[in-house]
């Protein structure tokens, strides 16, 4: 066991936990996130991800020892006022059938749009193929990060 | 390969249970009586239109946390004009919740705006049917949710004529509002709902249901009502649920299904950091409830996922599943020529083929694959106060009450069942194994437990898709089908039928659809379990049917659809006399089948001029009560490497309840459809499966999936579900269209084994 500091979506937090710990675990057992799912535990599916340093990354492959000190935003802290665009054009398109991919979909989705503000269907493509939809909502998920980058498709 | 009787045992069990979530009560059977709705204010000052009332429902808080309303009711009316309704079967993404909430709004007048909807606890007493399976959820539904809120509706409406002294007639309703239309005089069902709660029901016989023109909510595009929860990351689902106090569980079986513990490195496991117990439980044998394994209870998930690790255990593999599927396919081709007798025998199957008919003959095969819905499993269970208090995200919790009462020999109000969101279901979770094992472990847990699976755990104890082998004779004539012989070679448990979902699928091939058809179906043994996956046998008849019948076609030298539609108009048998009327809207109707495929052929531009290498495929599904047609128009290169272009989706399922949740719905099947049909595939040797997570299990990812577009042909029949029958046809048309693009004909899945990739 050891002391950690993160900055979880702008919040300083203190805990305590074995430096091999997932910060996936991290979140949604010790800090009660449970936004951030659980989904493969390899780094395969994408349910996981979240942000660190503004990058997409999958919190099941992220000790916590990693984290520490990074700033991290989950799904909860996606949207600073209000809902972010993306989110706003998730539920715009209505993209989720069970909806527990979701919250991994939104974050890689927004990481591509803070790097590139429009970007193609094949750029979509390679930023969204870490992502599993079991439902396979694919389609409208390409819609709606095209909507929320102001780009609306019919 | 011999399979013990005791094993055998379960999959009688999951038959009874397909065959309980595919049977549908007539219409109007469960609510005909005029007890149906009583009267039960709710602190608060609200209305509680309630069917009745019990000691568990009364338990209940309702989504705010409120302790005071009961959940055994589908409407409510709180003063401030919220309109609460009730969706008492599970979400498994399917957007049920949501066509439940329309549907009552809908009869209701409700203002959609003002709509909550929330999940019902299991009391079947209250609720009838609290399952999701067969796709049946609307069609059981339709009436009863229809008449909870027109029933609501006619109260509201005395309610407001008796304050108004005027006649009942001269009022009406709209968006949570009375009227009277003479004066256009307005109440708000807030303002009315402790008057209306005095008001008496009335007989649900004689409240009139709105025809479909007068809908002002069904059939239009509405978001799901928890999508503002699910993009901000809520606790929605199963996994999710979290209590003070509260530990977690992981739960390791033989990896072959059926063996027992001899031994395990328990007092290491207890050693271990965040480790709170270990121990080994007998369970009752069945693997529908708890089968022998070695729980890990500890303080996080990860603790208990790193202590699994570590765990070892000696197995008493004596009485376990020793299957492998390689030596099956060998076996399968042996049976194959050995045509059985049949179990179906119509018209002069031999004289047809010695007729100088174009006979063509083939053989198709299948492999078993895995359900993988997002969500691992689990179930959060307290055992407190003499009490089984359950949370869980599975399909069928209302079978899982009657399990858990029975295994735990507990009385009926001992056991409180809530519905959480589930992360897909797919079928698997109509079983209720995890359910019943986090019970089991709660009784030696002292303090809330939560099971959770890894998602290893899903791959090694799912129950299957069985795999299957098809060898198909058939004659074509004049360009009509004359003949139709299908030998299937599929798996048993029980050495007497086939295992659940391996067996002949009546709607891929009605008997009637052919002068002289014959059936035939050979069995070998298999232990490791199987059930129902997304649209059940059809599934994978559809793509051998679907795809053998384009043989016949292009044998006969017609186009495909003229064929079909030559299939669709031969005269269909009359039905039996025997027994109640059948509910003709999930029956097999040629008319309806020939309106999908007719809107198939056209949206996709059927008999198009395309280039070398691409190619249009066509097929058709009757499924779960949905007329489905679908065609897929895809490229292959000289690596035979496929790119899907375009799939088009046509469905007639009668009403659409939420156009963009049912667009959803018929896109999300194809792709299944169409990952399924490429990639997948579950091997096992030994007894054990040998895919363990999703790198060798590769579900489509975006790059892969194409366009699917949806068109619905709305009719008057009463509505079918859209979870399952849109699943079906996809793999025949894409077998077809790899077909007419390189005259190469896929007679396996996943097609990957013919060398294709996507």
């Amino acid at each position: 066991m050891a002391r950690f500091n993160l900055e979880i979506n702008g919040h300083q937090q203190t805990i305590d936990a074995d430096p091999e710990m997932p910060l996936l675990w991290v979140l949604r057992d010790l800090l009660n996130l449970t936004g951030t799912k659980y989904g493969c535990g390899i780094g395969l599916c994408g349910a996981c991800t979240v942000h660190i340093d503004g990058s997409a990354t999958r919190s099941c492959q992220t000790r916590v020892a990693t984290a520490a000190g990074k700033h991290v935003v989950t799904i909860e802290g996606l949207g600073i006022t209000g809902l972010h665009p993306v989110q706003d054009a998730w539920i715009a398109e209505q993209v989720p059938q069970c909806g527990y991919c979701q919250a991994g979909q939104i974050m890689s989705a927004a990481a591509l749009l803070a790097q590139n503000a429009h970007p193609t269907d094949s750029d979509i493509d390679n930023a969204m193929a870490g992502n599993v939809c079991r439902c396979a909502t694919y389609f409208r998920i390409r819609n709606a990060i095209h909507r929320a980058a102001g780009e609306v498709r019919p | 390969m011999p399979v013990s009787e005791t094993f055998a045992k379960y999959d009688s069990e999951i038959q009874a249970i397909i065959a309980e979530v595919e049977t549908i009560a007539p219409p109007v059977a469960t609510i005909g009586r005029r007890s149906f709705l009583k009267l039960a204010g709710f602190a608060g000052g609200g209305l509680v239109l309630a069917f009745h009332l019990d000691t568990r429902s009364a338990r209940a808080e309702d989504a705010g946390g409120h302790e005071t309303t009961t959940l055994n009711s589908f409407v409510r009316v709180a003063p401030d004009n919220t309109v609460t309704v009730v969706s008492k079967g599970p979400e498994i993404g399917q957007g049920i919740k949501t066509a439940f909430g329309l549907i009552i709004a809908e009869e209701l007048d409700a203002d959609w705006k003002t709509v909550r909807v929330d999940q019902a606890l299991i009391n079947p007493k209250v609720y009838g049917y609290q399952g999701a399976g067969g796709s049946t959820s609307i069609p059981r539904g339709w009436d009863q949710l229809r008449q909870a809120g027109a029933t609501a509706r006619a109260m509201l409406i005395a309610a407001a004529a008796k304050r108004w002294k005027v006649p009942v007639s001269e009022c009406t309703a709209a968006s949570s509002v009375v009227i009277h239309t003479p004066s256009g005089r307005k109440l708000t069902y807030g303002a009315l709902a402790k008057d209306a709660s005095a008001e008496p029901v009335p007989d649900v016989a004689k409240v009139p249901l709105k025809t479909r023109a007068q809908y002002k909510l069904l059939g239009k595009r509405f978001t799901g009502v928890d999508n503002s929860k699910i993009v901000t990351g809520q606790p929605l689902f199963g996994i999710d649920v979290q209590m003070p106090g509260m530990l977690i569980a992981n739960y390791t079986k033989c990896p072959a299904s059926g063996g027992k513990v001899k031994s395990a490195n328990l007092d290491e496991i207890k050693k271990m950091p965040g480790i709170v117990d270990a121990f080994v439980l007998d369970g009752t044998g069945n693997p529908l409830e708890v089968m022998p394994g070695v729980a890990i209870i500890a303080k996080t998930t990860w603790d208990a996922f790193r202590a699994k690790a570590a765990l070892k255990v000696e197995w008493d593999e004596s009485g376990a599943s020793k299957d492998s599927l390689t030596q099956a396919a060998a076996k399968a081709k042996e049976l194959g020529p050995q045509m059985p007798a049949p179990e179906t025998n119509v018209g002069d199957i031999d004289a047809a083929f010695a007729s100088g008919a174009k006979v063509v003959e083939a053989s198709y095969d299948y492999a078993m694959v895995s359900h993988q819905q997002l969500e691992p499993q689990n179930s959060t269970a307290w055992w407190h106060d003499g009490i089984m208090e359950m949370w869980t995200p599975s399909q069928q919790s209302d079978r899982g009450l009657a399990m858990i009462i029975s295994m735990l020999k507990l009385p009926e109000d001992k056991v409180i069942i809530h519905q959480t969101r589930a992360g897909g279901g797919f079928g698997r979770r109509l079983m209720n194994d995890y359910l019943c094992e986090a019970a089991a472990i709660a009784m030696k847990v002292n303090a809330p437990v939560k099971l959770q699976w890894k998602r290893e755990d899903d791959f090694a104890y799912d129950f299957f898709r069985a795999g299957g082998y098809h060898f198909l004779k058939g004659a074509v004539k004049d360009g009509k089908l004359s003949a139709f012989q299908n030998h299937l070679v599929t798996f048993s448990a029980d050495g007497k039928r086939p295992v659940s979902g391996g067996g002949r699928s009546n709607n891929s091939f009605p008997t009637d659809m052919a002068p002289n058809v014959r059936y035939g179906v050979s069995m070998m043994p298999l232990q490791v379990p199987c059930g129902p996956w997304r649209a059940p046998t059809d599934n994978v008849q559809m793509f051998v049917v679907g795809s053998f019948l384009h043989e016949l076609s292009v044998a006969a030298e017609c186009d495909h659809v003229e064929f079909l539609m030559n299939w669709f108009t031969r005269p269909l048998a009359k039905p039996s006399t025997q027994g109640p009327p059948p509910d003709l809207s999930r029956t097999f109707n040629p008319t309806r089948a020939a309106g999908v495929l007719k809107l198939a052929a056209e949206k996709s531009g059927w008999g198009k001029k395309l280039p070398a290498g691409r190619g249009l495929g066509i097929a058709f599904g009757f499924s779960y009560g949905g007329h489905i047609a679908e065609a897929v128009e895809l490229s292959v290169d000289a690596n035979k490497h496929i790119t899907v272009h375009k799939i088009t989706v046509v469905g007639d399922i009668g009403p659409i309840i939420n156009m963009s949740s049912a667009e959803n719905q018929a896109q999300g099947g194809a792709i299944d459809g169409l990952s399924t049909a490429m990639g997948l595939e579950i091997a096992v040797e030994k007894g054990r499966v040998q895919q363990t997570n999703f790198g060798d299990y590769p579900i489509l990812r975006m790059s892969s999936a194409p366009k699917v577009e949806v068109h619905f042909i709305q009719s008057d029949f009463r509505p079918a579900g859209l979870g399952e029958p849109c699943v079906p046809p996809l793999a025949a048309a894409l077998g077809n269209a790899i077909f007419a693009a390189t005259g190469e004909r896929v007679r396996t899945m996943p097609i990957k084994r013919a060398g294709y990739t996507i």
